[in-house]
């Protein structure tokens, strides 16, 4: 049986058990939803009070904020279980996964779908429209582009932080916090076009982590800042984060099966 | 009295082991106390006459945030409470003789002081260390230190309250997930934790000033950072005792109505 | 055909000390431990063997275990099963093998058990038809019957063995390894899941290693018995053999094993 329907298999069980929880299912989509509606107060205060940041209006920085946290939410959907590796080596699922005739990542992904995400994904969508909205940005097909592709490239550097995540788990299973640093920080942060932090930031945003590339030069075109139209494609650029991220993996993987857990 | 102290010493000392976390922790907080102030500084280039405080006063702020995260932070829960009372396991710690809200709050101290007293030093260090205004800065007087100490304490003593009465609700309402999820959401942008409570609009901004929340942090921080003083301050501090004693209260009457009606439910 | 010839692995394990001072002290240097877990052994099973492996906690049994299935990587000898190194060739090396841990459940907890078989043949890949008849096997020889369409949560702990080891035989591997297979289990259950085990090896002539502590378990069960502690191989026998150590006359296997591990001191 192929992957892409074994997967299938796998969310239709994911699906089944939720429903066996639905009060659990429901709060903690709510919960979610909270989380996410909080940072989204946040913002809106701030413009309130500012107007403006850096030459963003409040519509744009909504725009930016609602394709951030949809590649993010996405991301977080399909790639949850890397994010809580620590508990999979932990308790021995990984063991068992590592007794299945199949790639141990590929079982790893398909051991944890969230399907609670939902109240973050309609939170983006409704951000998205009003973004749309309330910006006075000109709509051409290659915009549009733009903004699908920001996505698919978010998607991508944040599966890749998350993979790294994972593999530093087969290292060691303490001292794991700073990478929320780059989880948690980039929703949080990722809320504003990462240009407005300074030129630091933004300089490691583009060589170490390619946050920018998908997340802010695509947006100055975006919003007529440069015309640059090269800029829409820098996100493919920022797919490439997974080659290190897979090589990482495999190391640990390694590593785990000469050391035990 | 010996057998609190003994409690708090092995809460304490188990949060001590955990050094790689604590490191990790740290530079977690560094990089989080960096990008609030990076971010603040680039609303106040875009608009510095809309910035309802000093830029010093913020800054100090937030690297007081980052410093003791562990004091205030509402949205850390010991799962391990909240599963002792869904599984049942509550009645091994009734069978003791201490009481059990004395016996919570102890814990709820000491885990939250074992985890701050790792991290802050080195940040608060590297937070002077900053050139103004984005580092921290030292008040002069006396006066100062002394209300920020008091009120810190003060809200410390809230926080652990406050939490006591999430824990015990869990006596009636049997899971826990619900309470935690609002209560969290809810406690962290109410005590100024999303953004500190000045920058929030007028009419919102008076109305959660009168709320419990607002006396965790938001009261000593400001303090410390001369944002809140004078009469105001000793307003703000009243209302840290006021809420402090209104949690205490309404966590022990809770403790005692539960413990009545204790049902076990299945191991 | 299991064969291992002269396998070691050592690991490093941090040691922590009681006290407020040594905790302080610890957040500044850590004390690292080696632990050989095993040392030098070397042992061959046949086809078809049913082997019980014993020692104490911290034996070496579990790392055994564990590198046989292909998870962990000895730091040297050899090891070869039906032809293959476990962990160079884990895909094609596992289709043939089954494990069953006492302790941890490969059922999802709140779906019922067919589904989680379904998942099961998904993964291996088994034919439907194949897959049929062996489920319709397994049901009847565990008595699964209504069990199926329950899910796991709902259980008793017996139940929840039998379909335990259905599960790790769905795809009909050669080799069966079982760790603590009748840990808390009832009178009942443990002889059923005995019973079943014997007809397995009988009927399908799979390959059985188990690991246990509970002596009635190898007493039933295994031909032959490897004694493992701190490492090294002490006994490899059969089950008289075994028996042939009693400290008196009318010993019972406890009785026998606990003497065991006084004389060889582990």
């Amino acid at each position: 049986m192929n992957s892409t329907r074994l997967y299938e298999k796998y969310l239709l069980i994911h699906l089944k058990s939720m429903m066996q929880h639905k009060v659990s299912f429901l709060l903690t989509t709510i919960g979610q939803f909270l989380v996410s509606f909080n940072i989204f107060l946040g913002v809106r205060f701030m413009m309130d009070r500012f107007k403006e940041v850096k030459g963003f209006s409040y519509g744009e920085v909504l725009l930016c904020f609602s394709i951030t946290l949809m590649a993010f939410t996405i991301a977080e959907t399909i790639f949850r279980s890397l994010d809580t590796f620590e508990t999979i080596i932990g308790n021995g699922e990984f063991d068992r996964i590592l007794l299945r005739p199949r790639g141990s990542l590929f079982l790893v992904l398909c051991s944890k779908i969230e399907l609670t995400r939902i109240g973050r994904l309609l939170q983006a969508v409704v951000m998205l429209i009003y973004g749309i909205y309330s910006s006075s940005i000109i709509w051409t097909p290659v915009r549009i582009m733009t903004v699908v592709l920001m996505i698919i490239g978010g998607v991508a550097v944040f599966a890749a932080i998350f993979l790294i995540f994972a593999s530093i788990c087969f290292f060691t299973l303490e001292g794991l916090e700073f990478m929320n640093i780059f989880t948690d920080g980039a929703r949080e942060y990722g809320k504003y076009p990462i240009g407005i932090y300074g030129k630091t930031l933004l300089t490691i945003c583009t060589y170490l982590v390619p946050f920018a590339l998908f997340q802010y030069y695509p947006f100055l075109y975006l919003t007529g800042k440069t015309s640059d139209s090269w800029y829409s494609l820098l996100p493919l650029a920022a797919c490439l984060f997974l080659i290190p991220a897979g090589l990482l993996w495999n190391f640990g993987l390694s590593r785990y099966q000469s050391t035990g857990s | 009295m010996k057998k609190y102290w003994s409690f708090f010493r092995i809460r304490f000392i188990h949060g001590l082991q955990y050094r790689a976390a604590a490191l990790s922790g740290m530079v977690t907080q560094f990089v989080w106390g960096t990008m609030e102030i990076l971010l603040f500084r680039a609303f106040y280039e875009s608009a510095p006459q809309s910035f309802p405080m000093e830029f010093q006063a913020l800054s100090t702020y937030i690297w007081l945030q980052q410093a003791f995260l562990a004091l205030y932070m509402t949205w850390f829960w010991e799962s391990e409470l909240f599963h002792s009372i869904t599984t049942g396991n509550v009645a091994y710690e009734l069978c003791r003789p201490v009481r059990l809200y004395h016996m919570w709050f102890v814990r709820g101290l000491a885990v939250r002081l074992s985890k701050a007293v790792l991290r802050c030093m080195p940040i608060l260090v590297f937070a002077w260390l900053l050139p103004a205004p984005y580092g921290l800065t030292l008040p002069g007087s006396f006066h100062t230190w002394f209300f920020t100490l008091l009120s810190m304490t003060l809200g410390l003593l809230f926080v652990v309250a406050f939490g006591m009465v999430v824990y015990i609700s869990v006596f009636y309402t049997i899971s826990s997930q619900g309470i935690k999820l609002i209560v969290t959401s809810l406690s962290e942008f109410l005590s100024g934790a999303i953004i500190p409570l000045p920058f929030l609009p007028d009419g919102i901004r008076e109305f959660v000033n009168f709320l419990p929340f607002a006396s965790a942090q938001n009261v000593p921080f400001r303090i410390f950072g001369g944002d809140l003083k004078g009469h105001d301050m000793y307003t703000s501090l009243l209302g840290q005792v006021f809420w402090l004693a209104v949690f205490l209260v309404i966590g022990q009457i809770m403790e005692r109505n539960a413990l009545k009606r204790v049902v076990i439910q299945g191991g | 055909m299991i064969q291992v010839e002269h396998m070691n692995k050592t690991f490093k394990v941090t040691r922590r000390s009681a006290g407020f001072s040594e905790a302080v002290k610890a957040l500044f240097h850590r004390e690292v431990e080696l632990i050989h877990a095993l040392n030098d052994i070397s042992f061959t099973i046949g086809d078809g063997e049913m082997v019980g492996y014993i020692g104490p906690n911290g034996a070496g049994k579990s790392s055994t275990i564990k590198i046989l299935s292909g998870i962990l990587t000895p730091d040297n000898g050899t090891c070869m099963i039906n032809g293959r190194i476990p962990w160079k060739e884990r895909k094609e090396h596992v289709k043939d093998i089954g494990v069953v841990f006492g302790q941890r459940s490969q059922l999802w907890w709140d779906v019922p058990i067919l589904d989680s078989f379904e998942l099961l043949r998904d993964i291996y890949e088994i034919p439907t038809h194949q897959y049929q008849e062996t489920l319709d096997e397994l049901t009847g020889l565990l008595s699964l019957g209504e069990l199926l369409r329950t899910p796991a949560r709902q259980l008793s702990l017996g139940q929840r063995m039998r379909c335990e080891i259905a599960a790790s035989l769905l795809h009909r591997p050669k080799i069966l390894f079982l760790d603590e297979p009748t840990i808390g289990l009832d009178a009942v259950s443990k002889l059923a899941v005995r019973d079943f085990i014997r007809k397995q090896n009988k009927e399908h002539k799979t390959t059985v290693l188990l690991t246990t502590h509970d002596m009635q378990d190898i007493d039933a069960l295994a031909d032959r018995v490897l004694l493992i502690g701190r490492g090294r191989l002490l006994l490899d026998g059969t089950l008289s053999d075994l028996k042939s150590h009693r400290p008196k006359e009318e010993a019972t296997l406890d009785e026998i094993i606990a003497a065991l591990y006084r004389d060889y001191r582990i």
